[in-house]
């Protein structure tokens, strides 16, 4: 079996240390090494966006890049999204507009939707279909996505105002 | 009925009020899946755990002459190796449990690239992966049957020898690989099509497609030394994985327990076993627990996708307007196995429709490819693409609008169809009505190659068996345990029936779903069934609380029970106005008046509500790509009661999607070999959100009489109608009748090059 690497990097705010084989991804690190499950595996190729993960300010799909990819870095997984006791707005949106059937999804959406609304708090329906293109969801039909972002992107932006 | 508004486009047309079943409150589990604590299956974890892989078939068709995998078991951390030979072989006589143990580890043969050969345990993934590799197979490569019309052919090489075709009833003299011929009759076709003055007859072929759930499948094992079995998986019924486990391991089900994690999306793929039975015999050899999870790949090779089909149909029309005769000859391919949804499709292919004259002859089809699971409405949609393309035809040529001649020959109660089923109360009609008043159906459609298209769909809804039970707890509140796994918010939708009846908000239901040790016996969540018969069985364990309220409140007031009426959540005595107690006062006296209060049900409804649902679809067709744009797009559903209609409408959203995904992109891209050569999610097209827009619904209710709140369901017919809808909107736009699905660029570009009218 090959050696494992050490990797110091910082995540949702901690420092974190950890081992892992230079084969294994991030998404694999943080999981079945770290213990932060929140993150999905629903392709491991990059292609359906539930291991979405935001790297140093990009969102990246944490089954592309790997643990020791990582070192150094800093990564806000889903389980950084809220805030103690209190769900983030996107969170409570998804909550308030149905916008999950099974969940499995829902962890990479937020996350990709958190990035958005950081970057442009007031986008349009299309610059938001576009910015989750990369997100796969079966179970809605994405109608209840789009609108939860919207109405987060309100919400928040009410609040700021 | 009542109309009234959910968020913006979102109609609900309403029939009969309630004070908690139609309302919208927060699901019980949002906070858990919206910040990734919920557990799905992958994230179950154990000390001491081995991790399994299975090494599939990369032929569609061979003999398995031997299996050497010496080397494997000799690499550093392998713990387990197994093949078919270590399940029991109890059962080998009947073909059925011998082709259920088949189709999770091959035995003689392998029938599709992609079927489980041999399980592996060890210490990690990347190991149990190595080992893989070290197993050599000596395999003889026999011809593949790629499809249905390929199986029936008379030269056609045949899977399974021992297969005779069972013509309604009657076993075939010849090796087949139609497993079922059956045929429905209705009144007298030819007598019907004589009568006609319009006759359209056209064939039509579907391609094979999947679920697509995110959610790979998964499954751990424990095979305690103290002989009981434990697993814990992604299912859509952790009862019928149970019995499944329990005929494949040849193992009482008392020594099986079989705890349901979070699910990511089945769509009726994750009814079958595939991990779970490995994982338990790898756990036997191990005296450790296993755990295993497919890849992509080997969700879209080794899982059941839902059939290619090859479907004729020939319908006749008088002069006036009225469907006369309907033929349909239907062709689906079953996968490996026998078991296609051929005998849905018939039921499904005219029921939208009163026609007099009706032949329906059906066929099973096994082919080298993975033995098909349900999907949404299984079988529907692909005859539906084929009806609703004929009925459109037939409505230009009797000079109708296509929503003028569905409504015309719509089905209502008493419709009998080629099955031998009369409707009860349906919805038919209702839901064509609220298409035609639709504001998407009479705005105006401009601009070059843009065109509409309409069509409706059947499904026809289960029962099947549920079990609930309820503890009133101190305060007012009620635990309710279920045996039904939660894929789209049924939780709160059945925890919604019982707070009805107790007159206490849906916050006050704290729904659980447990394991088969826990709970009675309860099927699958699918066929619709879920909200209607675990929701009715919510209501009984909570009716059973509340019996048992009234008869402690009597109690305390001294009184007889028969003489305390309850109503919105108070207890009164009929006969002192002073008397009275609301079910949170009571709550609090359980404990002196007898002890803890519980209600417990099981149900087995008969009183299925059928659904129908429309959709409106409009189009544009880039003629110099053939790439079709889903401009706008409606969906109208007869749901019966939407118990939380934002789920309703979301379930209403996600089949029509799927839908449009179906009848625009998705395809088990074969190669000549018979192997899938678009295995991943970029190549296996599913729609994104950029490919949509949003999707408008109309929820009707036209309550069904043998539920409780009026629930049908509402989890299928969504997917029905839309690709015929699509491409009943092509031919709008651009003048071409498309007849194979997926209705994809190079389709289209071919359509559009041979100028076939269809007509």
């Amino acid at each position: 079996m090959p050696r494992k690497t050490y990797v110091q990097t910082t995540i949702n705010g901690e420092n974190v240390e950890f081992l892992c084989e230079p084969r294994q991804s991030l998404l694999e690190s943080l999981r079945d090494v770290i213990g932060l499950t929140g993150s999905k595996e629903g392709c491991n190729d990059g292609n359906c966006g539930a291991c979405t993960v935001n790297m140093d300010g990009r969102i990246v799909t944490s089954c592309l890049v790997l643990g020791v990819e990582a070192e150094g870095s800093n990564i806000e997984t889903i389980e950084g999204v809220a805030e103690g006791n209190d769900l983030h707005p996107i969170q409570q949106a998804f909550l308030e507009n149905a916008a999950l059937q099974c969940g499995i999804c829902t962890p990479g959406f937020i996350v990709a939707a958190k990035a958005l609304l950081e970057r442009e708090p007031d986008p349009s329906e299309d610059r938001i279909r576009f910015w989750l293109a990369n997100n796969l969801c079966r179970c809605t039909g994405y109608d209840k996505i789009v609108r939860a972002v919207l109405d987060a992107a309100q919400k928040m932006q009410e609040v700021k105002s | 009925m009542t109309t009234r508004q959910g968020t913006d486009s979102n109609v609900v047309l309403v029939n009969q009020e309630f004070d908690v079943v139609g309302t919208r409150p927060i699901r019980h589990d949002g906070a858990d899946k919206v910040t990734g604590r919920a557990r799905y299956g992958a994230d179950y974890k154990a000390s001491d755990l081995l991790y399994g892989k299975v090494l599939r078939s990369p032929y569609a068709h061979a003999r398995i002459k031997s299996i050497d995998s010496s080397c494997a078991e000799a690499l550093e951390g392998v713990r387990a190796i197994v093949t078919s030979a270590d399940f029991p072989q109890a059962g080998s006589d009947k073909p059925n449990r011998r082709y259920q143990r088949d189709n999770v580890l091959a035995g003689d043969k392998a029938l599709y690239v992609g079927q489980a050969v041999v399980g592996v345990a060890a210490v990690n993934d990347h190991v149990a992966e190595e080992a893989l590799a070290l197993i050599n197979i000596e395999y003889e490569v026999l011809p593949p049957v790629t499809s249905a019309p390929q199986g029936m052919a008379p030269d056609a090489p045949i899977l399974h020898d021992e297969m005779r075709t069972d013509e309604s009833g009657e076993q075939g003299n010849d090796p087949s690989n139609v497993a079922t011929h059956f045929q429905q009759v209705l009144g007298d076709i030819n007598e019907g099509f004589a009568q006609a003055d319009f006759v359209v007859e056209k064939e039509f072929d579907t391609a094979t497609v999947h679920q697509g759930y995110i959610e790979p499948q998964n499954g751990s094992a424990f095979w305690n030394q103290d002989g009981r079995l434990h697993v814990w998986t992604s299912t859509q019924g952790a009862f019928p994985v149970r019995t499944s486990l329990s005929q494949i391991l040849d193992l009482p089900v008392s020594r099986i327990r079989v705890t349901p994690m979070e699910i990511g999306g089945g769509f009726g793929g994750k009814i079958p076993v595939y991990l779970e039975p490995v994982a338990a015999i790898l756990s036997k050899k191990t005296g450790r627990p296993v755990k295993m999870q497919m890849s992509r790949k080997e969700v879209f090779e080794g899982t059941g996708p839902t059939p290619g089909s090859h479907i004729k149909i020939k319908m006749g029309a008088t002069k006036d307007g009225k469907i006369i005769a309907a033929q349909a000859h239907l062709a689906y391919e079953a996968g490996a196995f026998p078991g296609s949804p051929v005998g849905a499709g018939a039921t499904c292919v005219f029921a939208c429709y009163d026609v007099p004259n009706i032949v329906i002859d059906g066929y099973d089809v096994v082919v080298n490819k993975p033995k098909t699971a349900a999907y949404r409405a299984p079988g529907a949609t692909n005859a539906a693409f084929a009806a609703e393309t004929v009925v459109d035809i037939l409505a230009e040529k009797v000079g109708m609008t296509p929503l003028d001649f569905r409504a015309l020959n719509s089905a209502r109660e008493g419709t009998r169809r080629a099955d031998g089923t009369s409707f009860g109360v349906i919805g038919s009609t209702e839901v064509i009505d609220a298409m035609k008043s639709h504001p998407h159906y009479n705005s105006k459609l401009e601009g070059p190659n843009r065109g509409r298209g309409v069509a409706v769909g059947f499904w026809m809804n289960i029962g099947w068996r549920s079990a609930c039970s309820i503890s009133v707890n101190y305060d007012g509140t009620i635990n309710l345990l279920l045996g039904s796994t939660d894929i789209g918010g049924t939780r709160a939708s059945i925890a919604m029936q019982a707070a009805e009846v107790l007159g206490i908000p849906a916050e006050d239901v704290n729904p659980t779903v447990v394991d088969t040790d826990s709970i009675g016996y309860t099927d699958v969540t699918g066929g619709s069934r879920t909200s209607f018969a675990t929701g009715w069985a919510a209501h009984e364990a909570a009716v059973d609380v509340r019996d048992e309220m009234i008869r402690r409140a009597a109690r305390i007031w001294e009184i007889d029970p028969d003489d305390v009426e309850f109503n919105k959540s108070v207890f009164k005595s009929k006969a002192d106005p002073e008397l009275s107690m609301t079910f949170k006062d009571l709550a609090r006296q359980m404990n002196d008046t007898g002890g803890g209060v519980v209600g417990k049900s099981t149900v087995d409804p008969k009183g299925v509500g059928v659904s129908f649902a429309g959709a409106i679809a409009d189009v544009e067709v880039d003629p110099e790509t053939g790439k079709v744009t889903v401009l706008r797009f409606t969906c109208i559903q007869d749901v019966g009661k939407a118990v939380h209609p934002s789920y309703v409408e979301g379930q209403m959203q996600g089949g029509s999607v799927q839908g449009i995904g179906w009848g625009l992109n998705e395809e088990y891209y074969m190669n000549p070999d018979g192997g899938m050569d678009n295995f991943t999610l970029l190549d296996y097209r599913m729609p994104t959100s950029l490919d949509l827009p949003m999707i408008d619904t109309v929820i009707v209710e036209v309550a069904n009489p043998g539920h409780p709140y009026g629930v049908r369901g509402v989890g299928e017919v969504s997917i029905v109608s839309p690709p015929a809808a699509i491409a009943n909107a092509i031919y709008d736009a651009m003048g071409v009748r498309m007849e194979n699905l997926p209705m994809n660029p190079p389709a289209v570009l071919a359509a559009l090059g041979n100028g076939s009218s269809g007509s």
